[in-house]
């Protein structure tokens, strides 16, 4: 047998640049000083700046294993039980859609695998139509749109004079946006901004979706996370459902029950009837079924099993109170730490005005490079930081190396 | 249907995905070579060559246009009218039509409804006790217990390439820990979502950085995922004949026939051991003449679909040998190990994606591009299943007690094997049923006869997928006799 010789056949392959958000985090554990602070992707941390699994999640856990369930392959479309209880957290338990069977859900690999089958769907039964996406919004989101071979271009968001929301400009490019184009909005808590539209937005964001004719894609990553109340954090999604609009939505446990690494979430499809439920599940089944063919059990038992049982639900509500409470403590410190330190009088309100684990500071990415160079703060270059990484203890010093990096680097 | 045409690309792709879309759809329910229609197009990726589309396209325009009123520029999305009534009128989704039972799910479907007490499933290749129940391996639940247990243990974001350990581990299993590739650093290894999973990214990998030809040849007798998989991922499939039916064993040379046609350079998609559906597989004399075909005369690009290493024969080494022996003449391979059956973790979805290449600095920048393909599709792997494959092979005991266990599941399956053979001999069944003991691995071809199977589920409650492949797994000493029944029944009733 003549030893196979030759070139090799990848050679021209290049190095991809590191992820921008998750390069971060092996930025930072290949930083040796004691000062650096992590505020880099969005994983909940405690005050002991520790990861944390929640104590419902350990519970669940455990009932699992002393149930010696087995692990057979999960349906394509994922665990029903788990199905019923996403969108009945989604959208209500007593949601008519849910009633009338006209919502399709599958779980999909957490908010990154059910937008991806969203977009896959987009891509094969709404061909050439385009999706809009913030600007600024998640770094991922334009990659899975890339991949699924679906269109994309921005609507305006982030309004830096004002470091709120752009309205006007949010409106107009929606407006402007060929009929039929799908819009994706956050349902709660954007990311990266924290900047989320008033309830009288909402309202009209939806007026002109429907006056269009274009379609909401929602991502909800922090149901429940972002004020503390899953009802509150779904009202968006629920507005327009209760308007008969047909909408996506993507979901993720990722935060608000801390299954991170389990990959648990669900593509939802809220259309006119049952009859098309039944069909757009089955497609979205079919395009499951070539990219993992059924979805991993563990993470979808785990939620089951605590949405399903009134102590660890309520225990659940609790927790996740819990952490975004703290989000909001360490908001408070942090804005009144910085309305100390600058004697400027800049506002820095927008610290508590955001929602959610995330706020856009507007560092631009020369400051947000003498961040991690100088005081070891490592957060993606757009200038977003993760207040869940932060803690009360490290206000002040975060404080300082903001008002150094905002006022000294250019 | 209507659909908005703002420029004749958009129509040209829609053209393109309603096209893929029937061939996907045709390929759902055969798994024979694809079918040539109108254009003669073979499954393409996502861009094809636009002349042929745009002859397709222009014509399916100008049907358009003559059923719409105005010009094209103004057709909005307007739902299509619905075929019948009731189906969702003033739905933005009424054109989406109900997808085909995946065949084998509806194998399973088809048994829970079956009200029979003496039903059996024979269809999905899950592993059963001699008891008829799935089984959860004792190292397994071991290691559970053991990782519940640990205080240290938390649920963070894994690499996007998963637990470097337990890519690690799974290398050194398919590979043999002495593997000269591993050593020189010459392989990239992902954690990815089972057999599925890896054979999806590597699949996506090959469309975007592979520089030969993005053809990949599959048997034509193959697990029906592998026509769906690549398609999607960007690859153009074609087939290379595979199973005899004559002889219900190799077609060797329709096979080497079909790899000396392919182009050189094309991917090759391999059955590492225990083909599936046939449980045919090449001798070890057979191997080397495919692997002088595909390395020195073809310079084929292999790919090995490994989902039964130590499940086929009870033997981790026996059942790697065929891919160890592509990795060590120093060439480039690729390999998607699945967890599903020989350590039984089907729902936790844990796989291993290998790229075994010439030169460590492409093993590098390959693992970057890898990662740029599994971002977007699920950011991360799940990490319970991971946990426990490390936590099992990279603990000696546990390890060489998952062995035995791992043994006692194949020896089961042989044994089922022998005595369904037995049966049908005792019966003096018409026919040869000598390929029952000499296919390899879960599954026997059996040789049934569409009708046959048929037969066989309405008269005798036996359900298995059309093509006649019995899942051994689902067998015990029970309910041999009643498939043993069932054939010969169905044989006669069929001759």
């Amino acid at each position: 047998m003549t030893l196979a010789a030759g070139v090799s056949k990848f050679e021209a392959v290049t190095m991809a640049p590191p992820d921008p958000i998750l390069g971060v985090s092996e930025a930072f554990r290949a930083d040796t000083s004691d000062a650096k602070l992590n505020l880099g992707v969005g994983a909940y941390r405690t005050e002991e700046l520790q990861p944390l699994v929640l104590n419902v999640v350990k519970k669940a856990e455990k009932k699992m294993l002393e149930s010696g369930e087995n692990k057979e392959y999960l349906p394509i479309e994922g665990l029903a039980a788990f199905n019923k209880a996403t969108a009945e957290l989604l959208l209500g338990a007593d949601s008519p859609a849910i009633k009338e069977g006209r919502v399709a859900t599958v779980q999909g690999l957490s908010g990154t695998g059910s937008l991806r089958l969203g977009a896959a769907f987009i891509q094969r039964y709404f061909p050439g139509a385009k999706v809009l996406i913030s600007s600024p919004t998640w770094g991922n989101h334009k990659n899975i749109f890339n991949d699924a071979g679906v269109p994309w271009s921005e609507y305006r968001y982030f309004e830096p004079k004002t470091v709120g929301l752009d309205f006007e400009g949010m409106m107009a490019d929606i407006k402007d946006a060929p009929s039929g184009s799908f819009i994706l909005l956050h349902g709660c808590a954007h990311n990266p901004t924290g900047i989320d539209p008033t309830p009288e937005q909402w309202e009209k964001i939806a007026d002109l979706i429907e006056e269009k004719g274009h379609m909401a894609f929602f991502d909800v990553a922090y149901q429940g996370f972002a004020s503390g109340s899953l009802d509150q954090d779904a009202d968006s999604v629920r507005l327009f459902v209760k308007r008969g609009l047909e909408i996506l939505v993507a979901q993720s446990y990722s935060k608000n029950l801390g299954l991170y690494a389990e990959r648990i979430g669900a593509i939802n499809a809220v259309v006119h009837s049952s009859d098309v439920a039944v069909r757009v599940k089955s497609q979205l089944k079919r395009l499951a079924r070539p990219m993992y063919s059924n979805p991993p059990v563990h993470g979808a038992k785990i939620v089951a099993n605590v949405v399903g049982d009134a102590a660890l639900f309520d225990e659940w509500r609790a927790e996740m109170e819990m952490m975004a409470g703290r989000i909001k403590t360490v908001r408070q410190r942090l804005y009144d730490d910085l309305s100390t330190k600058d004697k400027s009088g800049k506002d820095w309100s927008f610290v508590l005005k955001q929602i959610g684990m995330f706020s856009f500071t507007g560092l631009n990415r020369a400051q947000s490079d003498n961040m991690s160079d100088k005081w070891h703060v490592y957060m993606t270059k757009d200038g977003r930081i993760s207040l869940a990484g932060l803690s009360l203890a490290k206000c002040s010093y975060l404080a300082d190396a903001i008002i150094d990096s905002y006022y000294n680097v250019q | 249907m209507a659909a908005p045409f703002p420029n004749l690309q958009s129509l040209v792709d829609m053209t393109n995905s309603l096209h893929r879309d029937r061939m996907i759809e045709s390929l759902d329910t055969s798994a024979v070579l694809v079918k040539r229609k109108e254009n003669e197009h073979r499954v393409r990726s996502e861009s094809p060559t636009l002349p042929a589309f745009a002859r397709l396209a222009i014509s399916s325009r100008a049907r358009i246009e003559r059923r719409m009123e105005g010009p094209m520029a103004s057709i909005s999305l307007a739902p299509a009218p619905a075929a019948t009534a009731g189906c969702g009128s003033g739905s933005r989704f009424a054109h989406v039509q109900q997808a085909p039972e995946d065949p084998i799910y509806g194998v399973t479907n088809a048994f829970l409804k079956d009200p029979s007490p003496v039903k059996v499933n024979l269809g999905v290749g899950a592993y059963r006790t001699e008891e008829g129940k799935p089984l959860v391996l004792n190292v397994v639940r071991k290691a559970e217990e053991q990782l519940l247990a640990d205080k240290s243990r938390n649920k963070e974001y894994l690499p996007i390439s998963g637990i470097t350990h337990f890519s690690r581990l799974s290398a050194q299993l398919i590979l043999g820990s002495d593997c000269p590739a591993i050593a020189e650093k010459r392989i990239v290894t992902a954690q990815c979502l089972s057999g599925t999973g890896c054979l999806r990214v590597g699949g996506e990998f090959l469309a975007k950085h592979y520089s030969g030809p993005k053809i990949i040849y599959i048997p034509a007798t193959t697990w029906t995922n592998h026509f769906r998989i690549f398609p999607n991922a960007g690859m153009e499939a074609r087939t290379y004949r595979y199973y005899d039916p004559k002889t219900k064993g190799l077609d060797y040379e329709g096979m080497m026939e079909d790899l000396r046609a392919a182009p050189s350079g094309a991917v090759v998609l391999l059955h590492a051991c225990a083909h599936n559906p046939t449980g045919v597989d090449p001798t070890r004399e057979q191997w080397a003449e495919i692997q002088h075909l595909v390395r020195d005369e073809k310079q084929l690009l292999p790919f090995f679909d490994s989902a039964y290493q130590g499940f086929a024969s009870g033997s981790l080494d026996a059942d790697a040998w065929a891919v160890r022996q592509f990795v060590n003449d120093g060439g480039e391979t690729l390999v998607a190990q699945s967890y599903a059956k020989n350590m039984g973790l089907y729902g936790e979805r844990v796989g291993a994606l290998s790229v075994i290449v010439k030169d460590p600095d492409v093993a590098l920048r390959i693992e970057s591009q890898v990662n740029l393909v599994i971002r977007p599709m699920y950011s991360s792997p799940p990490t319970f299943g991971a946990a426990i494959v490390c936590t099992i092979l990279g603990n000696k005991a546990l390890y060489e007690e998952w062995k035995v266990e791992l043994k006692g599941m194949a020896d089961r399956i042989i044994s089922m094997r022998h005595q369904l053979f037995d049966a049908l001999k005792a019966r003096a069944t018409p026919g040869t049923w000598d390929h029952i003991v000499n296919q390899i691995g879960m599954f026997t071809y059996s040789g049934l006869s569409k009708e046959q199977v048929e037969y066989m589920k309405t008269e005798y409650h036996i359900h298995m997928t059309s093509d006649g492949r019995i899942s051994m797994a689902g067998l015990n000493t029970r309910t041999v006799p009643q498939l043993a029944d069932a054939i010969h029944a169905a044989v006669l009733q069929f001759a």
